[in-house]
């Protein structure tokens, strides 16, 4: 029986010891950004814009040109430097804080636009690096360091469903929800991520892809529970679907 | 192109901005400079440019950022209140050591303030604005023609240093129509191998201002922004005198103010009252050095500006120790008068 190599670490990741905790998400969505800038053959033509968040170091990981954009500005860097180098891929990384608080503007107004750039959205409801603050995505009665008797709608507001919001405008090419609590919405975060690097390559458009995500350390659960929380508690909130391809609403 | 042209200060801000190879601009609308947007948005797509008119000044400033990173020659343009919304992005690319020219066209302050032109945000151009420890690369025209010329400059010196410059207009310059000789078109662009463009065949690059790890690692960094700052210092300082040879007054006053600084000096010339002109043109680097040196020679300093008295701590600090430095100023968008000035001078003899 010939020997076939079946799996090989990503040639777009950098071989470091990870900062993130164990039980999160923002690793697993790396190495299939990795994996994907390998398989596209786009390692040499990526530029991926880091936010403010645990994510800011993610061009510790991903082996292309990074820069870091200020908190929630990442959409607005990422159309600047797209409108010079428009053969090129940038990848829009981006939390739940970033993408949908400090930075809603920006994501409205760059998806608006139909920017050609590919925005990853990871949501974890609740701010990681400043230590577990709530986040526009934090669920109702949610505990947080700032919701410290659960989150209450009546005061400060709902949980903002993202792909919800976006695909009520007219410019946006393709949403789509995933999740990365298992082994199967692994996979099909992957082939949601790279239909929408593919996109971009193909000149299509506006791609977002959010990825319910976990944050054990700041959810005060061990791995596990936090993958089940995604499942049990976010993900019906938060559905996983496609809401847009190729332009038409789903 | 040598033949005199009549432009609007913030019409010649844009096309220089062309002939110095800028071919991105980001910008929110805002009065007194609304015609730099409209010139843009009409002129870039016929040189085969963007204009983008961004959500915000904070998008707009981050717009540059990313544009700058990505090796392009970038500007943006706001007046007061706006440029305070910029200060993130400009602190940003200060740490990130990204080059972009941003134009301020002051206006009445504090807060929205009024529409009139006006000098109060010195304090906040020469001290960096935003968070942190730096500086950015300011120039204050004088007329339409410096409104130009400096705005070629502004990109040459970003680019040369990795710095942000600002060019420090006001609402009056930029609103008045004078005659000028376009500058030359920029023909050469200065290459940027630190820019992003692709690690293709080369390490990536990474552009940015976090500098987490070791404990040192941000001192350092600090530390080499300030010995590029200290070779700007050195080698960048612009200044303007007039009539200073044989004066025993001199006032100091830059932009709009020093025009009516100039009429005051031809009346009290008239009178036989020996007085001139010190126009620092670099705000920061402030010519520190030349400033003292012309102290020492006349017997008093009056200061003038659009504002409460800002620009004159710098004065106080270099030229205070050689001679006494009085302050004549108006704030909210209002001129200084030539009577008051001439008054005040006429009081020193």
């Amino acid at each position: 029986m010939s020997e076939e190599k079946i799996y090989s670490f990503p040639k777009s990741m950098r071989e470091v010891t990870t900062h993130y905790c164990a039980g999160c998400g923002h690793g697993i969505v790396h190495k299939l950004i990795a994996q994907i800038m390998d398989e596209l053959g786009i390692q040499e033509k990526t530029l991926v814009i880091a936010p403010v968040g645990c994510s800011v170091l993610a061009y510790n990981y991903l082996k292309a040109d990074g820069l870091e954009a200020a908190h929630g500005r990442a959409p607005a860097v990422s159309t600047g430097l797209k409108r010079v180098h428009k053969d090129k891929v940038v990848i829009c990384y981006q939390g739940d804080g970033d993408l949908l608080a400090i930075g809603t503007a920006e994501t409205v107004h760059a998806a608006n636009r139909g920017e050609h750039i590919t925005v990853i959205f990871i949501n974890n409801a609740i701010y990681g690096m400043t230590g577990g603050q709530m986040a526009p995505t934090t669920m109702e009665g949610q505990v947080t360091k700032t919701t410290p008797y659960g989150r209450d709608p009546k005061e400060v507001g709902w949980p903002i469903r993202a792909c919800e919001l976006l695909n009520t405008l007219e410019a946006p090419y393709y949403i789509e929800r995933c999740a990365v609590y298992d082994v199967k919405h692994i996979n099909q975060t992957k082939k949601a991520i790279k239909k929408a690097i593919q996109n971009q390559i193909d000149g299509k458009g506006y791609s977002f892809v959010e990825i319910l995500s976990m944050c054990p350390t700041n959810w005060g659960v061990d791995p596990t529970k936090a993958a089940e929380w995604v499942r049990d508690v976010m993900e019906p909130y938060y559905p996983v679907k496609c809401f847009r391809d190729g332009g038409e609403k789903k | 192109m040598s033949e005199k042209i009549l432009m609007k200060g913030n019409e010649a801000i844009g096309e220089a901005a062309i002939l110095a190879g800028c071919r991105h601009y980001f910008a929110y609308p805002i009065t007194p400079q609304n015609e730099i947007p409209a010139y843009m948005a009409k002129r870039l797509p016929e040189v085969g440019g963007t204009f983008l008119q961004a959500e915000s000044e904070l998008a707009a400033v981050s717009m540059v950022m990313g544009a700058s990173a990505g090796g392009a020659r970038v500007m943006t343009s706001s007046s007061s209140p706006g440029i305070s919304l910029k200060q993130e992005g400009i602190s940003y690319m200060s740490g990130a050591q990204l080059p972009a020219v941003i134009v301020n066209m002051m206006r009445g302050g504090p807060g929205l303030g009024n529409i009139a032109g006006a000098q109060g945000d010195y304090f906040q151009a020469t001290r960096g604005g935003g968070n942190g420890d730096y500086h950015v690369l300011v120039i204050a025209p004088g007329n339409v023609q410096e409104l130009a010329d400096y705005t070629i400059k502004a990109f040459d010196l970003a680019d040369k240093y990795r710095i942000v410059c600002m060019i420090l207009g006001d609402g009056y310059l930029g609103q008045m129509s004078e005659p000028l000789i376009l500058p030359k078109a920029v023909e050469n662009l200065p290459a940027k191998d630190w820019a992003l463009t692709g690690a293709k065949g080369r390490e990536p690059h990474i552009i940015a201002s976090l500098r987490l790890n070791p404990d040192n690692y941000l001192e350092k960094h600090v530390y080499d922004l300030y010995e590029n700052y200290k070779k700007i210092e050195e080698n960048e300082v612009i200044y303007d005198t007039q009539n200073l040879d044989d004066a025993d007054y001199m006032i100091v006053a830059y932009g709009t103010a020093s025009r009516i600084c100039k009429k005051a000096i031809r009346m009290l010339r008239a009178e036989g009252i020996k007085v001139g002109l010190f126009r620092p043109v670099t705000l920061w680097p402030f010519p520190k050095k030349e400033i003292a040196e012309a102290a020492k020679k006349v017997k008093k300093i009056l200061t003038v500006e659009m504002s409460m008295g800002q620009m004159v701590q710098d004065v106080q600090i270099n030229a205070g120790k050689f001679c006494d430095v009085d302050f004549l100023g108006r704030p909210g968008g209002m001129l200084p008068e030539v009577e008051k000035i001439v008054q005040r001078v006429k009081s020193y003899v």
